[in-house]
């Protein structure tokens, strides 16, 4: 494994209020990669990232930085820069003196300094924008300014606060693409926060999935997709179709009346659970043809897809994206793998959860 | 619409058409008369030639600056720790309620306080080493003209530190600046305007104080504003009083300039550059 660069263990933070912002929060973040922190807003994750940068201080637990606790080490003195969700560019510079700020304040030579700036520019694609003042530039501008002010100074970690979610949507998948491509080239650790979950999972190495103060679970962005862990995971991260089941055996779950075979297992036998299908899993057949009956209520054109909304016997609502039309009213069937289906039980934490799936994924 | 709005501001126009803009035409008329209601120049080359008012100019001028940086020197740290304070408000309203005490009152009441008998002058006597000639002295005039006037300096340099963001001095943390480089580089400079706003709420009144100089000042300190209540009221020569109060008008307004917000410099935009987004 490699050396971690940033651990928490045990972290929380409570105010004196007696909210409880972050509860036993434990991380490790290795070099080089490209982690998000994604979450609604109040789950907590820009909380990480300030403690992280030394803005605020955790109540309890331990940060550590390269086998360094650096609880107590001022935020300038910490070898993280941020990139700020309104970017928090200084107003009364230009360009060049803002991205110069840090490498003056370490009174480097102005040659230097000249020299590490226009290139930090240029890796932002904002070269010749040196003397431009602040209150010129446009929002994805001013995104790229801070983020050159940011990376000029080397740092080994970039935390980067939401800094996409004040551009529009053309612009935030640009930037997503140059994001991605500017950190495998630095090859500096990313920790993005966001609370967009295409952005998060278009993006990371890793993503860490919070709610209430708490990392709900932690994965590579396909094991989140493919396996989320509990309902508000499968919700919160691409759209779901949730219904309630029961485990019959290893590999077979009933669900809206039928038994169906699936590729989960390691649960007791006659467990209630619950069970994901992913809209874009169901694929549209004859009615005699299909493992479930649906009639179509509404369909929405997105575009590249259909979006159908259709109900079965009992009411269960079905969310299907279909890359063809149907009629509304009609009665369609509905087929779907085994693999398709994600088995997810009751109040199951992430360590068991990964223990389980490696277990029966070892057989 | 238009027509309405304009009717709006009626009674403010002819306020200021009579309690202002005819009050400055008559001081500049009055300035150039003499006596006998002729016209001259006499006022001013007897004010540009006489070490007298040059002196008193010099003083008003001198006086205002040390009550000005006296005040900015108190209220900087003092608007910077109230913007961090719980109870803002109240500490606030503490701040303001002063300024609602008639200044002639909060002026005799320092009197109370630093006379030969005053309060101050009993605590000196405790602890042996007075009593002490207070009253009357320069130090108790620049004493007594700060206290009132550091409100209007407080509360300007209160509202730039409230409204600047607090991310920017984060920032300037995260890029390496220890404490007081994030000060000197980020938190005064984004905070000037404020501090201008005092200076002007501060400095510019100060140059015509004339009743403290006799109240507390015991007439030691001769400013403009003392001068020019002299000519009105005593010697009665008004002539030379509206010069002085045009020169007054005239120190007012340079100083505007100075403390305004100057525009930001014209920079050369570049528009060769093919924007990149």
């Amino acid at each position: 494994m490699v050396k971690p660069i940033i651990e928490l263990k045990n972290i929380t933070k409570r105010y004196d209020d007696g909210f409880t912002a972050l509860e036993n929060i434990n991380m490790t973040i290795e070099p080089g990669k490209f982690y998000s922190l994604l979450g609604p807003s109040g789950s907590g994750k820009t909380t990480i990232l300030r403690i992280i940068a030394g803005f605020t201080d955790a109540t309890e637990g331990t940060v550590i930085f390269e086998d360094q606790k650096i609880n107590d080490l001022p935020a300038n003195r910490r070898k993280v820069n941020t990139v700020f969700q309104n970017y928090a560019l200084f107003p009364h510079m230009d360009v060049f003196d803002n991205v110069a700020f840090g490498l003056t304040l370490k009174k480097k030579p102005v040659k230097e300094i000249r020299e590490r700036v226009l290139n930090a520019l240029k890796t932002v694609q904002l070269p010749g924008y040196a003397n431009r003042e602040i209150s010129e530039l446009s929002g994805g501008q001013q995104q790229r300014v801070a983020i050159a002010r940011a990376i000029v100074n080397e740092p080994k970690v970039l935390l980067l606060d939401e800094p996409l979610s004040a551009l529009d949507m053309k612009l935030r998948k640009d930037m997503q693409y140059e994001l991605r491509e500017l950190q495998q080239r630095l090859k500096i650790t990313f920790i993005f926060v966001t609370h967009d979950q295409e952005e998060a999972l278009a993006m990371s190495d890793e993503i860490f999935v919070m709610n209430d103060g708490k990392v709900l679970q932690s994965g590579t962005p396909v094991d989140i997709y493919d396996e989320p862990i509990n309902h508000f995971v499968a919700n919160f991260i691409g759209e779901s179709n949730i219904v309630p089941g029961k485990m019959i055996d290893d590999f077979q779950v009933e669900f809206v009346g039928k038994t169906f075979e699936c590729a989960d297992a390691g649960m007791r036998h006659g467990e209630k659970v619950e069970v994901v299908l992913r809209p874009e899993d169901l694929d549209i057949t004859k009615p005699e043809q299909g493992k479930l009956v649906v009639e179509v209520d509404t369909q929405l054109f997105r575009g590249d897809h259909f979006e159908i909304v259709g109900y079965d016997e009992d009411g269960n609502e079905w969310l299907i994206h279909s890359t063809n039309p149907v009629r509304d009213g009609k009665k369609i069937g509905l087929t779907f793998e085994p693999e398709d289906i994600h088995v997810m039980r009751f109040g199951e934490k992430e360590a068991d959860f990964d223990a389980r799936l490696e277990q029966y994924e070892e057989d | 619409m238009k027509k309405t709005r304009s009717f709006f501001m009626v009674p403010y126009l002819a306020w200021i058409l009579l309690f202002v803009i005819t009050p400055l035409i008559l001081i500049l008329y009055q300035s150039f008369t003499n006596s006998a209601g002729q016209f001259t120049f006499q006022n001013y080359v007897t004010y540009g030639t006489s070490w007298v008012y040059l002196k008193m100019s010099l003083n008003s001028f001198w006086y205002a600056l040390l009550i000005t940086v006296v005040t900015l020197l108190i209220s900087y740290p003092t608007a910077y720790f109230l913007s961090k304070t719980k109870r803002q408000q109240l500490w606030l309203l503490l701040i303001i309620l002063p300024t609602w005490i008639n200044l002639l009152l909060k002026t005799y009441a320092f009197i109370g306080l630093l006379s030969q008998t005053g309060s101050v002058n009993q605590f000196l006597t405790f602890i042996g080493i007075g009593p002490q000639q207070l009253l009357f002295s320069n130090s108790s005039f620049l004493l007594v003209a700060s206290y009132i006037e550091i409100p209007f300096m407080i509360l300007p340099i209160y509202n730039a530190i409230v409204q600047l963001d607090p991310a920017l001095v984060n920032a300037s943390r995260d890029l390496g600046a220890t404490n007081f480089q994030t000060f000197s580089k980020v938190i005064f400079p984004l905070t000037l305007s404020g501090v201008k706003a005092g200076i002007q709420a501060v400095f510019i009144p100060s140059l015509s104080l004339f009743m403290i100089t006799r109240l507390i000042g015991g007439n030691r300190v001769i400013t403009l504003g003392t001068a020019i209540e002299e000519h009105f009221m005593t010697t009665m020569n008004w002539g030379m009083g509206s010069t002085i109060g045009v020169i007054l008008i005239v120190m007012m307004f340079i100083i505007m300039l100075l403390t305004n917000d100057r525009k930001k410099k014209h920079r050369e935009v570049i528009v060769d550059e093919k924007e990149t987004l």
